[in-house]
This record gives structure tokens, sequence and C-alpha cells, in this order.
């Protein structure tokens, strides 16, 4: 595969990014505006189960130096001209760095998500060719229903549906964290066995999703005009559904690589808080029930850039897979 | 560009996404140890439902002592006694109580090896005081003058006013000036990563899974014999459970119910610690129909504390008359209500609250009902507002029980009831005088209920400012006595909490527990003293 159209795809994506600016100072203005308007008081939020005890005077000076008075503009502003020179700023939910928060747990976030989505696009696409080959038989209407089924389980749901089987009744797998309780070493043997459980449940999630998408296309294909024409050429029945059909029918497919990412980062959100996973959803919710601004708004920012990438990554495939669609979007 | 084309692409990048997440991960300063339930005593591995926000004690970790990774001056002992720790004796008070003066102990040093003075006592209050500092708890330092060192080893406490409480509040852990004082004190690496001389050193923290400590080989008190410490955080009592069944922890704190299952194990001790943790409810004085002294007594007498302790609580706790339970020293004997619902009616018709269909009473039109809110999703606390609000429902008082958010409720603190918990053991006047006092009436949750009484208000300072324990014994009993003539709240139950540990060590012990039950409650307050069964 030589002469990928490099500048054409180069130009794309600087457009992008360009258009992603605006964006970014949208959404997380965004943030800081629904995080004021929310009914959580930070000053609460911080002191937790020590607030209750604590004193008018604590809880008042508590206020002053968290700046919980300063309006959410100001706030978003000094935030806004931290970032611009490099600082992050502080979280207050975890009394650490932001920087120091998301290091220590974006890579756990990421492993997740990449096994998942791997999994879920790999077993997605192979479900939907086994069903498309012949519509409307017992494999087609098994998995279809169980994908429309899956369609409406919300996430955290099969979480503890699956926490329950594996690890509660069959014992099989572990029900939590990164690796066994009384270790602390993360070799990779215990992180591949402590991420299954959690990565599968959100493959599981959004496998439905492809599994539709792929049985539509290819089975769309199989109708059309020149996979007829490769079947009447007598060519292997395989080579008809893998080398014609899916080809055309997984154009689909990569658009949904892209629209599928906010739906998977608000999986792992849930996923994260029921399998105890140390990534940065877990931290989000944290963030955002402590409305803490500085880590909040970071996160929102990575979420937000990782939705961009996803659609820039499924435009350059799409066009790379479809000359006549190219880069221009 | 073929399909097989496509195909490697998606493929090479979901690798190189999975290899990134893999390389940012990787932590080869662990040492390798099987963990888990050795047997021999030497890991202990406890299940624990919250984790600490911080263990920096600038930001109020271990403020109550039991801090594993530090001192105080003064520590306590199972039966709640004040022992020296970092001081070497107890202080020495002056005749008016308010100079409190510390010898410290020679030659402790924190675990960076750098030797404890008496400037890391001075920075540690001193910092907790500032202005700047964000912990929620400096109020209890709130009597606190001025800290001095003299010296490398004696320490003179100054205060506003006399407080015989104070001792009791200097177990409060003591910081490293050295390293704690670099950095920001409200986001410092050392709330992560923190130095002390306790028994025991953070080995690892990965937030919102677990703590792994490990013995503190230099701890002046001695080295400890369960070398490894994990405090696995396990909010989900049911997970909880579980994973002590199947051996992945050697201990954890359950609920009655879920305690019960492991009574026939054979391999398991069930520890219950009697505590201070009470459920309450708040009758806020300005709203008219808990405000009235009749509705207030009636209920007092109308709720049915035995039978909570024994339906709600499995028999685990005690009926709660106060904030003080009966079995402390400073409970004011006879005060006791026994239940008792004629009486209560007959103080409801004496003060014109009249049924005559036998439904809600009312007086001068206006219904006896009122609204109580308990905190959404705390099942034990709905439980509790629902047998009373069917006890009240017995002598024709309504109750309308409600669940919210503390966001939600706490706007209606003034108005409506609540359903409250709290309780310190360490000295009665932590419970009452933010309680009662009317000063501090709809502060933060300081006294929801609003209570406001003259009588109350002069005990509770003569019971704070006294140095005779037998005048301040008297203090609290006139209190005590008050709340039966107006209670501002209906105390219910007293709760125990209980814990289920692997017979791996014995002679475990628990102190009297107070409402907010973390690392250092449940009978791993002194596991630096465990002893191997074997």
């Amino acid at each position: 595969m030589t002469g990928l159209p490099l500048a054409p795809m180069a130009r794309m994506a600087g457009r992008r990014l360009l258009y992603a600016v605006p964006v970014l100072l949208a959404v997380t203005f965004g943030v800081f505006a629904i995080a004021a308007a929310s009914p959580f008081d930070p000053v609460k939020a911080y002191a937790g189960t020590a607030g209750f005890s604590a004193s008018q005077e604590a809880l008042d000076q508590l206020r002053d130096s968290l700046g919980a008075d300063d309006p959410f503009v100001t706030r978003w502003w000094d935030w806004l001209t931290g970032v611009v020179t490099g600082d992050l700023g502080e979280s207050t939910s975890m009394r650490q760095p932001v920087a120091d928060v998301i290091g220590e747990r974006i890579g756990w976030t990421v492993l997740l998500c990449a096994v998942a989505f791997a999994v879920a696009i790999v077993a997605g696409t192979l479900l939907g060719v086994l069903a498309a080959r012949r519509r409307g038989g017992l494999l087609d209407r098994a998995v279809t229903s169980a994908a429309y089924a899956l369609e409406a389980a919300p996430p955290f749901w099969l979480g503890l549906l699956a926490v329950w089987l594996f690890a509660l009744q069959l014992d099989a797998l572990p029900a939590g964290g990164l690796t066994d309780t009384g270790t602390d070493v993360v070799s990779f043997g215990q992180v591949a066995e402590h991420v299954l459980l959690p990565a599968s449940v959100l493959a599981v999630s959004q496998m439905p999703w492809f599994v539709l998408y792929v049985r539509q296309g290819v089975g769309d294909a199989l109708d059309e005009d020149p996979v007829r024409g490769a079947r009447s050429r007598g060519l292997a029945e395989r080579t008809v559904l893998l080398g014609h059909a899916l080809r055309s029918g997984l154009l689909p497919v990569l658009t949904l690589i892209g629209t599928r990412v906010p739906e998977l980062i608000t999986g792992a959100l849930l996923i994260e808080t029921v399998f105890s996973w140390p990534g940065i959803a877990a931290a989000t919710v944290e963030a955002a029930t402590s409305v803490d601004f500085p880590l909040l708004a970071a996160l929102t920012v990575l979420a937000t850039a990782a939705v961009l990438l996803g659609n820039l990554l499924s435009d350059l495939l799409y066009g790379l897979a479809d000359p006549r669609v190219g880069f221009d979007g | 560009m073929s399909v097989r084309g496509i195909r490697a692409a998606v493929s090479v990048t979901a690798a190189a996404a999975v290899l990134a997440g893999a390389a940012a991960c990787s932590n080869p300063d662990a040492d390798d140890d099987s963990g888990g339930s050795g047997g021999d005593g030497a890991t202990a591995v406890i299940g624990v439902a919250n984790e600490p926000d911080t263990l920096s004690p600038l930001l109020g970790y271990g403020k109550d002592g039991n801090s594993k990774l530090f001192d105080g001056l003064l520590a306590r002992t199972a039966d709640m006694e004040l022992r020296p720790a970092l001081a070497r004796a107890l202080p020495e008070i002056t005749d008016d109580g308010t100079t409190y003066t510390y010898k410290l102990r020679d030659g402790v040093t924190f675990s960076d090896g750098e030797p404890f003075t008496a400037a890391d006592v001075v920075f540690t209050y001193e910092t907790i005081l500032d202005p700047g500092t964000n912990n929620p708890s400096k109020g209890d330092l709130e009597a606190v003058d001025s800290v001095e060192a003299e010296g490398d080893d004696t320490v003179v406490f100054r205060l506003k006013y006399p407080y015989a409480a104070f001792a009791e509040r200097t177990v409060l852990p003591i910081a490293p000036e050295h390293a704690a004082g670099k950095g920001d004190v409200n986001t410092g690496a050392f709330n992560t990563e923190p130095i002390g001389t306790g028994p025991y050193v953070l080995d690892n923290w990965r937030k919102g899974e677990k703590l792994t400590f490990s013995a503190n080989p230099g701890y002046w008190g001695g080295k400890p014999k369960v070398k490894k410490l994990t405090m696995a955080i396990i909010a989900d009592d049911d997970i909880r459970a579980t994973r002590l069944r199947s051996g992945d922890l050697d201990g954890a704190i359950l609920p009655p119910n879920l305690a019960k299952t492991f009574a026939e194990d054979d391999d398991k001790q069930t520890v219950a610690a009697t505590t201070f943790d009470h459920r309450a409810v708040t009758l806020p004085t300005d709203n008219p129909v808990t405000g009235d002294l009749a509705i207030r007594r009636a209920l007092d007498v109308a709720v049915d504390r035995d039978t909570m302790v024994d339906k709600l609580l499995e028999g685990r706790g005690k009926a709660a008359y106060g904030p003080v339970p009966t079995d402390s020293e400073w409970f004011a004997k006879g005060t006791e209500r026994p239940y008792d619902t004629a009486k209560a009616e007959k103080i409801l018709d004496d003060a014109g609250w009249r049924a005559d269909d036998g439904g809600i009473r009312e007086k001068d039109g206006r219904r006896a009902s009122f609204t109580l809110y308990y905190p959404s999703g705390d099942k034990l606390r709905q439980e509790h507002a629902l047998a009373f609000a069917g006890d009240a429902k017995k002598v024709g008082i309504e109750a309308k029980v409600e669940s919210g958010t503390w966001e939600v409720i706490e706007p209606r603190m003034g108005e409506d009831a609540v359903l409250a918990g709290g309780g310190s053991p360490a000295d009665p006047d932590f419970d009452l005088y933010p309680m009662l006092n009317s000063e501090l009436a709809g502060q933060g949750f300081n006294n929801m209920a609003s209570y406001d009484n003259p009588d109350v208000d002069t005990a509770l300072v003569e019971g704070r400012e006294s140095g005779d324990k037998a005048e301040r014994k008297r203090a609290y009993d006139k209190v005590q006595q008050e709340l039966t003539e107006n209670p501002g709240y209906i105390f219910l139950t007293h709760i125990d909490h209980i814990y289920v540990v692997a017979d791996t060590w014995r002679g475990l012990t628990t102190q009297v527990e107070p409402h907010e039950h973390g690392f250092g409650s449940g009978p791993w307050w002194n596991v630096e003293s465990w002893q191997p069964a074997k």
C-alpha cells in the first residue's frame, strides 16, 4: 500500500486542530457554568464527613481559600490563563496537582478502553459478517436479538451482573482493582487477569453497534451487483464474503468508530467505578460531585479531545477506504 | 487501498494504543510478595468502606489518633485513657487551665531518619491554624492561642480560655516540618507521600483501591509483628463480605446481618465495638410543631427504643437517651426514659393537642405534623426514620418521612426534622457543646435543631472550663437532666460497630468508637501491637 495521500491528510488534521480550539474553549466554559449551577457545594464536598462537625469559622475560611464564592467566569479565566502557561491547576478533591492526577491514571484508562474497543470491533465485525451471511437464519436471529438487548442494557448494570456471576458465583475472576488485594506488584499477569472482566463488559456494551452496522452493511452488499457478479464467476464463498461484501460493508463501520468514542468514554466512566479501576474516568465522577473545577475542566478537555480525534480518525480512514470522499471535510 | 490495508490500519492503531497504555503504567519498584492471608500473621489485609481524602495530618488525617503513619503527643489506651506517645508524660496543666506544657520523648526519628523535635510540633499546630490551610477540622483547636517551643524538647500551648478537654485534642498526629513544610500544604506531595514517626510507613496508595503499609523498622515503640498491612477500599458491603469469605481479606467491617453469616466459621472471630455513634431525630425549635414542648416530651417517651435495637440493629446496640451512651461514666444515671405511650398521650391531652377522631392531633387549628428527612441511600437511617414515624403515629403525631441528598436537606434543617447521626467518645464536650449550645444554632451542621436553653448553655461552659472532674460531671448531669425536660432531639440508638477478623491473631480489642470510623477504629486500631496466634 504505497502512496498514502499524506499531504491532504495532514491538511485535514491541521484544519481540524484549528477548529478544535473554539470547541474546547466553549466546552470548558460550559463545564464551569454547569458546575457553578449545580447544587453541589464545593466547600461541603471538600470537607467531606469532617464538614458535619466543622465550625462555621473553619467552613468560612475554606470557602474563602477555595475561592468558592468567585463568579465562575473569573474562575474559568484564571484556569485558562493558568493552562496557557502550562499550569493545569490543583485538584481540590484529590489534594494533588491536576497534572499528577492525570499522569497517574490516564495509562490505565487508555489500556482499558483500547482493549475493550479492539475486542468490540473485531468480535463485532466477525459476528456481523456471520449474521449477514444467512440473514433470517438461526444465528442471525440469535445475534441480532442479543445485540438489541445489549444495546438497551446500561454498562454499569452489565458490570454488576458480571461481578455477581464471574466473581461472586463462579469465583473465576477478580471483582475489581488492578491487582490482587494482598500484592503491590503490577505484573503483566496480574493486570491481564484484572483487566479481563471490565474490558469484556465494556466491549460487550459497545459490540452491538458494530454487529448491527456490519450485518446491515455486509447484508446489503451481498445483494449488490459486484458481489452477485463475483458469486456468478464461481469465486469461493469465503472470498465473496470477506473480499467483496465486507469491503464495501465496512465503510459505515469506519464512521461508527469515530462516533462510538463518546459512548466509550461514558461507558468507561461507569465501568471504572464499578470495578474500582484506578483510571481517570473514576476520577471524573469524584471531580464532578466535588465541584473540583480544575480537575473537571482538564478531564473534560481530554474527553473532548478524544472525541475530536475519534472523528478525525474515522474521517481519515474513510477517506483512505473510499477515495471518492477525499480529505476536504 | 485494499480492505487488508484498512484492517491493518485499524489494528495498528489499536495495538499502538495498547502499547502506549502498557508503557505508561509500568511500576517497577514494587517488590514481590504473594500477600493475602498467609496465615502466619505477618501480613494483614483489611477491608474498609471509606478511604481518607488525604494522608496529611495538616489537612485533618488521623486527627483522633491511631493514624498508623504518625503519632500524636498523646495516644489513647483500649480503655480510652490518655497515655504519653511523642510526649514523655501527660501534660502539666496550670491551675487556671489555660497553659499546657508537654515534655517530648528523646531519640524519636521520622521514617526518613530526621530527628523529631519541638519545632515539628509547633509547625504542625501553627500550620493547621493558619487561615490558608484547608483543614475542615481546625475548629477542634479553636481554644489554642499560641504554641511555642522551649528548647528542643518542650512545647507550651497557651489557650484563649480554660478548656478541660484540650489534652484529648493532642492525639493529633505530628508532621515533620522538613518534609511537610515543602510545597503547598493543600495540594503538595506530602498529601500522598507522607513521612511520620508512626509504626508503619506508606508503600503505595492506589486511590479508590487500596493503601499498603509496611512496618517501620525504627519505630520507637518497637517493630510491629504485622509487617505488611493493606487497607482495601471496598464500598459495597456484600462484595466486602464475599472477599472476606474467599480469603482475599483477613478482616473487614460488616453490617450486623452480614457479620452473622460468619458466626459458624471456625477460622473467623467477630469483634463488636461499643460506640458513641448515635442516631437521633432533630426537632427544630423554629417549627411550631417540633418546637412545642408537649410534642417534644411526648415523642421522647413514645418511641420504642428497645424494639429499634432489637429489630433494626439485631441487638447490636443500645437505647439512647442523649449523646452520652448509658454505659459511659459520663451518663447521668436515672435519665433513662421508658417507652410509655399512655404517658405520651396524657402529655399531649393536657397540653391541648387533641384528636376527636383518633387520627392526627390538632391544637388551635394546627395539625401535629412535620416532615422528617433522612439522607438518601442510608438504609439504617431510613429504617430508624420509619420506625420513629410509626411510633409517633401511635400517639397521634404525624412525621412525614422523606429522603434527600444533603444538598436538599441542609437548607431545610431549620424547619424540618432530620434523622441525624454523630458522636465522639473522647470527651462529653465534643458532642454536647456543638450540638446544644444556642450560639451555634444553624451554623453548619452544629446544633441542627437550633436548641436554645439558657441553663444548658451555662452548664456547657462550666463543663468545658472546669478542671475538676466532679464539677464537670455535675455540669454534664445537668445538661442530660435538661434534655429529659426539654428534648430538642429524640435520641434513638447507639450503634455497635461489627468487625469480622481471621483467627490468625489473638487478644484483639477495640476502643469505644466514634461515628466516623475509618482506619483508626476497629480491632486494627492498634494493629502495631497484634500478636500472631501461633
